[in-house]
C-alpha cells in the first residue's frame, strides 16, 4: 500500500492533435480509492495506463511511495490490474492463473497454494479452480481475474472499467462485492469508469475528467452536490442537472433570481446579471396553487419509475426533468407551479461554464 | 379443438436436396484427392507381374512387399530419406526462429514501412527457383557448404520465411494484447509475456505454419538437385535414380515420398485445432 504521486503528465498519441492528457495533477492517498470518471476520450484510461507502465508520458512525473517510476517497465513496478475484458489467460486454470503473479515473484510453492486458496475463497471461486477459463462465465471469469490481482501484495491496485462488460444485475451485486473486498484488503485503489452511479458508490474520491483534464476532484457528495462547472453537473446524477437561463437581480428583498418573467428566491454570492441556473430534479417540488415565488410550467412527459416519477417539464423555454413521489396525482398536459429549492440552487457563469462557489 | 395448421414442407424438402448435394460434391473432392493416393499405395505393394495385368484391378490381387522392398534398398535411398527428414525439420525449426519473431513485430509494432515490408515478402516467392540455384551454387561452393544438407536447408528457409512471417503474424493478431499486457503487469519481461502468453496461444497458427514450410521442404527437388550431389534429399535421389527405373519402382518411390508428409500432417493437425476452448479469449 503507498501514495501516489502524479505531477503535470501530458501525453499525445502519436497520430493524434490533441493531447490525450493535458498536464494532470493528482495525488492518492494512502489506501484511498480513487476513482477517475468522465466519457469516453477524456484521457481517464490513457492516465492509468501511465500509471501502470503500458504507456509512457511525454512529460511530468509518477511516483508511488517514495520510488519515481514514470519510465520503469510495468514489470517493475508492484502493481496489480483488472482489465475490462478481464485478460485472464485462456491456456492456464484458474488456479494457475489467480498465482501468476506470485510465481512471477518467485514465491514457494506452498505458499502460493495457501495464498491462491485464500483468493478463491474471497470471491467464491473454490469449486473452480481447476477449470479453464473458457468453461466459465463471464462473471466468473472477472472474479478469477480480480482475484488475480488482490493476492499479490502490490503497492498499487489498478482497475479498467471491470465492471462494464458484466450484466445490468451482476453489475450491482459485484459491486458492493468489490467495495467489500477493497476495504477487506486496504490497497491504494485507482479505478477507472464512465459510470457515475459506479463512480459515487465506490469511490472515497472522484476525479472528474474532461479533455484531458481533471475538472473537479472531491468525494461523492461534494461532486453531485456542487458541481465545480455545467459539465460536471450534466455528467453526474441520473438525471443529470438542469439547467436554466436566469437573471440575478438585487432589490429591496435582496438578490432575486428571474426566470422568464417569475422571481424567485436567490442564494447569494454571484454578481448581478445573466447567469445559468443549475438545480437537480429532486430539489423541484411541485406546488398548485401560484405562490409567491414559484414558476409556472406545463407537464409533457410522466414516467412511472416505480419508486418515483419522472416529469419532463416545460418552463418558457427549457425542458428540464422534475422528480416527485410515486403518489403523487400527475397527468401529461397539467399546469402546474415550480418551487425551486433556494439551497440547492447553483449558479453558473454563462459563458465559461464555471461554478459560483455560494457557499 | 382447432384444425391442425398445414405446414408447406417445399422449401425443408429443398433444403435436405441442397444438403445432400453438398455432401455429394465433397466425397468427389475427397475421391478427387484420397483415389490417386489409394492408387499408388495399391501399386507399391503390388509384385512386378501384377502391375502388368489389365484391366488394373482396384483390389490388391497379390500383395506383396517386394517392390518396396528392392526400392527401399536400392542406392541412396535411405540416406536420402534420412537426408530429408534432417533438412525438413532444420528448416521448421530455423523458419520459426526467425520468422515467429518478425511475425510478432508486424502484428504488434506499427513501424514505418510495415505494409511494404509484407509486400516484398510476397515478392521474393516471384523469383524461380531454378534460376536462383546456380548462382547459389556457385555462392556455397565459394564458402564451401556445396553438398551439404546444411546449404538445402538454408534454401528451404529462405523459401519458407514468408509464409512463415505472414501466418504467424496473422495469428498474433488474434492474441488478444491485452492478455499479454496483464502477463507484464504481472511480472513478465517482455520476452517472458511472449514465451509464456503469446505463444502458447498462438500454437494452432504456428503448426499451421510449419506443416506448409515441412511439406514445402519435403516436395522441394530442383533446388535440392542442383545444390546437391552425394548427399542428396529423397526426392531430388529419386527424380535422378528412378527416370530409368521399372514401373513398379516409380509407384514404390511415389508412395514412399508421400508418406512422411502425410504422417507429418496427420500428427501436427491435433494443434490446429483450437486447444482451449472457442474463443481465445
Amino acid at each position: 500500500m503507498a501514495e501516489i504521486n502524479i505531477q503535470n503528465l501530458v501525453k499525445t498519441y502519436p497520430k493524434g492533435t490533441e493531447r490525450a492528457t493535458d498536464d494532470v495533477s493528482l495525488q492518492v492517498n494512502e489506501g484511498e480509492f480513487m476513482v477517475l470518471l468522465g466519457p469516453s476520450g477524456c484521457g481517464k484510461t490513457t492516465l492509468l495506463r501511465m500509471i501502470a507502465g503500458l504507456e509512457l508520458p511525454d512529460s511530468g512525473s509518477i511516483s508511488v511511495g517514495d520510488r519515481e517510476v514514470t519510465y520503469l517497465p510495468p514489470n517493475q513496478r508492484n502493481m496489480s490490474m483488472v482489465f475490462q475484458s478481464y485478460a485472464v489467460f485462456p491456456h492456464r486454470k484458474v488456479r494457475a492463473n489467480i498465482g501468476f503473479g506470485l510465481a512471477m515473484r518467485k514465491m514457494p510453492k506452498a505458499e502460493i497454494e495457501k495464498k491462491v486458496a485464500w483468493a478463491a475463497d474471497l470471491l467464491e471461486m473454490t469449486p473452480y479452480l481447476d477449470r479453464f477459463p473458457a468453461q466459465l462465465s463471464g462473471g466468473q471469469r472477472q472474479r478469477v481475474a480480480v482475484a488475480r490481482a488482490i493476492v499479490v501484495d502490490a503497492d498499487v491496485m489498478l482497475m479498467d472499467e471491470p465492471l462494464s462488460n458484466l450484466d445490468a444485475l451482476l453489475r450491482l451485486s459485484f459491486r458492493a462485492k468489490l467495495k467489500k473486498i477493497v476495504e477487506h484488503i486496504d490497497m491504494t485503489t485507482v479505478y477507472v469508469t464512465h459510470d457515475q452511479v459506479e463512480a459515487l458508490s465506490l469511490g472515497d474520491r472522484v476525479a472528474v475528467m474532461r479533455a484531458g483534464r481533471i475538472v473537479q476532484l472531491g468525494g461523492p457528495l461534494e461532486v453531485y452536490d456542487h458541481p465545480a462547472d455545467m459539465f460536471v453537473g450534466g455528467f453526474i446524477g441520473s438525471p443529470p442537472m438542469n439547467f436554466l437561463d436566469g437573471t440575478l437581480v438585487s432589490g429591496p428583498e435582496g438578490t432575486q433570481l428571474r426566470i422568464g418573467d417569475s422571481m424567485i428566491e436567490a442564494p447569494t454570492g454571484a454578481p448581478e446579471g445573466k447567469t445559468k441556473v443549475g438545480i437537480r430534479a429532486e430539489a423541484i417540488q411541485l406546488t398548485d396553487a401560484s405562490a409567491k415565488g414559484t414558476i409556472p410550467a406545463r407537464i409533457d412527459v410522466v414516467e412511472p419509475l416505480g419508486s418515483s416519477i419522472l416529469l419532463t417539464v416545460e418552463v418558457g423555454q427549457h425542458e428540464i426533468k422534475v422528480q416527485v413521489p410515486a403518489d403523487h396525482p400527475v397527468r401529461s398536459g397539467d399546469e402546474v407551479h415550480l418551487r425551486l429549492a433556494p439551497e440547492s440552487i447553483r449558479l453558473y457563469d454563462p459563458e465559461t461554464g464555471l461554478g459560483w462557489d455560494l457557499r | 379443438m382447432s384444425t391442425p395448421t398445414r405446414v408447406n414442407t417445399k422449401p425443408l424438402k429443398r433444403l435436405r436436396r441442397q444438403r445432400i448435394a453438398i455432401q455429394v460434391a465433397c466425397l468427389a473432392v475427397t475421391a478427387f484427392m484420397v483415389v490417386p493416393i489409394y492408387l499408388i499405395a495399391l501399386a507399391a505393394f503390388s509384385s512386378r507381374s501384377a502391375l502388368n495385368e489389365f484391366p488394373q484391378r482396384f483390389f490388391p490381387s497379390a500383395f506383396s512387399t517386394e517392390t518396396m522392398s528392392t526400392f527401399l534398398s536400392s542406392t541412396g535411398v535411405v540416406p536420402g530419406l534420412i537426408n530429408s527428414i534432417g533438412v525438413g525439420i532444420a528448416t521448421l525449426v530455423l523458419s520459426l526462429f526467425v520468422g515467429a519473431p518478425a511475425g510478432y513485430a508486424i502484428a504488434r509494432f506499427a513501424f514505418r514501412g510495415r505494409n511494404n515490408y509484407q509486400l516484398f515478402l510476397l515478392f521474393t516467392r516471384a523469383l524461380p527457383i531454378v534460376v536462383l540455384s546456380v548462382p547459389l551454387a556457385q555462392l556455397f561452393l565459394t564458402v564451401g557448404v556445396y553438398d551439404t544438407p546444411l546449404a538445402v536447408t538454408l534454401l528451404h528457409t529462405a523459401l519458407a520465411l514468408p509464409t512463415t512471417i505472414l501466418l504467424t503474424a496473422a495469428v498474433f493478431l488474434a492474441v488478444p494484447v491485452d492478455a499479454e499486457e496483464a502477463a507484464r503487469i504481472f511480472g513478465c519481461t517482455p520476452v517472458g509475456a511472449f514465451l509464456r502468453v503469446v505463444l502458447p496461444l498462438a500454437l494452432p497458427g504456428v503448426a499451421a505454419a510449419s506443416i506448409f514450410t515441412f511439406v514445402m521442404s519435403w516436395n522441394e527437388v530442383l533446388g535440392a538437385t542442383i545444390l546437391t550431389l552425394n548427399q542428396r534429399t529423397l526426392p531430388a535421389q529419386v527424380l535422378s535414380s528412378l527416370s530409368d527405373s521399372p514401373l513398379a519402382f516409380r509407384f514404390a518411390g511415389g508412395f514412399f515420398l508421400i508418406v512422411p508428409a502425410v504422417v507429418f500432417i496427420a500428427v501436427m493437425r491435433k494443434y490446429l485445432l483450437n486447444m482451449w476452448g472457442t474463443t481465445i479469449r
